[in-house]
């Protein structure tokens, strides 16, 4: 390994529905070797699990192999690797998928390994005969309270086995549920040899992964300095240049839009923080207090010295539960006098809902007027009694779907029995929706095989 | 010493923890970190925020990034899918905290200005 070796690791989805353009421009417009994509939200696994329960072929994020119909070919003229967890609960079925597009593309000999492990749904009550209790992380609560609700669960794997699928030689690694930064992690375990108890190396690679995890959060996106961010439309996606010792740049390609500076790298740092002396993954427990971060050059951060400590025995376990239904509509009330006439549609809605013996508890229901000040409820100077115009929304919830259905009917009739202005109803009646509630717990790492498979197309 | 918003010596950003949020707050300059490190106390942050957070506060300090992090630990009407509320993930959540009005030292913000 050469002694300056810089490997290129660029995120080009944050999460599902991440636009496509991120991943396409990240191959085309300049030098990469790794493109990692990011699928996977807590309540995307529950989906997948019902589209597997009906189709034994689907339960993986289909959008992932649209996207490499469009970039297979360059990948291979360039040799860029990808690695994503767009394998949802079937990542047999991706590979499948993926390895189809590779013919019909005529790349024949490519290969494409997948990770699995993550997915002990049908493995629950044997892991529970065996002392596993997964009491609620939060709340200390059972298991039991949900056991016979709980539509999927999934481990959250670490980056070591990302990496030994790399070690294959295939051009696509598809996994299940991971972590995030292990996305990233994997592949500077591969090209460096990093090893398990090399704590600062894989807690410097969560951190780059922490910080690109999220696409252009990074690169000007959701920042608060806004106006200074030049051509968001063309932002360029974050873009890691890993060193062996630790020390990682985040830069994004030349001529792209966006920023990457100290501060919207700190923004990105701080997203979804807890604890920032022990973020906690499979593979280590990283130190945000330890490093050093500073500007190397126009849209280039340097950060180095990043420390780590061990990780855990145990493993974060996902689990997600049937929690009961609800129901959210919105109708546009116009002025004059639009608070005034939209609190007077709320309190119609309830009284005919009531009036046909259908009445919410308080934690049960919500009206907001989005344009009053709904975002920044209670805060000084943040919400108006005078808006030329409003958007009544609300929802109810609970565990009797037929009384959430009952609610979506009565919203749209105040157009033509409630005060004047009401309008803004073309997307119909509001129907009843399945709450996805999560369980997360952890599980002896011991206790979980993950094993790595490898076709050729 | 002048009453100025959050604003104008910090930024911020939040996101979604279970069933609350976090918001980061980013300052400006080390001066305006140090001012913060005393000023932006959980207490006055839980005041601040009480109308969309029911739960308890925690914060955290990470002195290398000049952030004080924020746990509000219940912000989101339920999180996850449970919730009925607009801003389900606490997105906006920074933004609420940067409207805070505080005492500010000139030099803090004629050094910002420079």
């Amino acid at each position: 390994m050469p002694e300056n070796k810089i490997v290129r690791i660029a995120n080009g989805q944050g999460f599902w529905g991440d636009s496509i353009l991120g991943p396409i421009r990240l191959v085309e417009e300049g030098p990469l070797d790794y493109l990692t994509l990011d699928y996977l939200a807590e309540v995307t696994m529950s989906i997948m699990q019902k589209l597997k329960g009906r189709d034994p072929n689907k339960g993986y994020a289909t959008d992932f192999v649209s996207l490499l119909d469009r970039i297979l070919p360059t990948l291979v003229e360039k040799d860029i690797k990808v690695v994503a967890n767009a394998g949802g609960v079937n990542p047999q079925a991706c590979m499948e998928a993926v390895l189809e597009v590779m013919r019909s593309h005529g790349l024949e000999g490519e290969k494409v390994a997948i990770v699995e492990g993550d997915d002990i749904l049908d493995g629950i009550d044997g892991l529970m005969s065996s002392g596993e209790e997964f009491l609620n992380m939060d709340t200390g609560a059972p298991l039991s309270s949900v056991r016979e609700r709980v539509t999927s669960a999934n481990v959250y794997l670490g980056a070591f086995p990302i990496a030994e699928a790399l070690a294959t030689g295939a051009r696509i690694v598809i996994t299940g549920r991971g972590t995030d930064p292990g996305l990233v992690l994997g592949p500077m375990i591969h090209e460096f040899g990093w090893q398990p108890g090399d704590d600062d190396l894989l807690a410097a690679g969560t951190v780059a992964g922490h910080i690109v995890e999220c696409g252009a959060q990074c690169t000007g996106g959701n920042y608060t300095d806004w106006r200074s961010v030049p051509d968001l439309a063309r932002v360029g996606y974050p873009i890691i240049e890993a060193e062996a010792d630790g020390s990682f740049v985040i830069t994004k390609h030349e001529g792209t839009g966006g920023a990457v500076n100290i501060d919207t790298v700190c923004h990105q740092l701080a997203y979804e923080m807890g604890d920032p002396a022990a973020y906690l993954t499979p593979d280590v427990i990283a130190d945000f207090t330890s490093f050093k971060i500073e500007q190397d050059g126009p849209d280039r951060v340097r950060v180095s010295g990043v420390k780590g400590a061990p990780a855990t025995s145990l493993y974060k376990v996902s689990m997600s539960y049937s929690d009961g239904w609800k129901s959210v509509g919105e109708l546009t009330i116009s002025g004059p006098d639009a608070l005034e006439k939209a609190r007077l549609c709320a309190a119609i809605v309830w009284e005919r809902l009531a009036m046909d013996g259908c009445e919410y508890p308080e934690e049960e229901r919500l009206e907001e007027y989005v344009g009053a000040g709904v975002c920044h409820r209670g805060i000084p100077g943040a919400e108006t009694d005078a808006p030329p115009e409003v958007i009544l929304r609300m929802g109810v919830k609970g565990p009797d779907k037929a009384k959430v259905s009952r609610f979506g009917p009565e919203l749209v009739p105040l157009v033509t029995s409630g005060p004047p202005g009401v309008t803004g109803f073309a997307g119909g009646r509001p129907k009843a929706a399945e709450i996805i509630g999560f369980w997360p717990s952890l599980v002896t790492k011991d206790k979980i095989q993950t094993t790595v498979s490898v076709l050729t197309a | 010493m002048p009453i100025v918003s959050l604003s104008q010596i910090a930024a911020a950003r939040s996101g979604d923890k279970g069933e609350g949020s976090n918001v980061g707050v980013l300052a400006k300059s080390d001066a305006a970190y140090a001012f913060l490190k005393e000023a932006l106390t959980r207490e006055a942050v839980a005041a601040h925020m009480s109308g969309i957070n029911r739960g308890a506060v925690r914060r955290y300090e990470a002195d290398n990034l000049r952030l004080l992090n924020f746990l509000l630990e219940d912000s989101l009407g339920g999180g996850g899918s449970a919730s009925l509320l607009t801003d389900a993930q606490g997105k906006t959540h920074g933004l609420a905290l940067l409207r805070m009005e505080l005492d500010v030292p000139e030099e803090i913000l004629s050094e910002l200005e420079s």
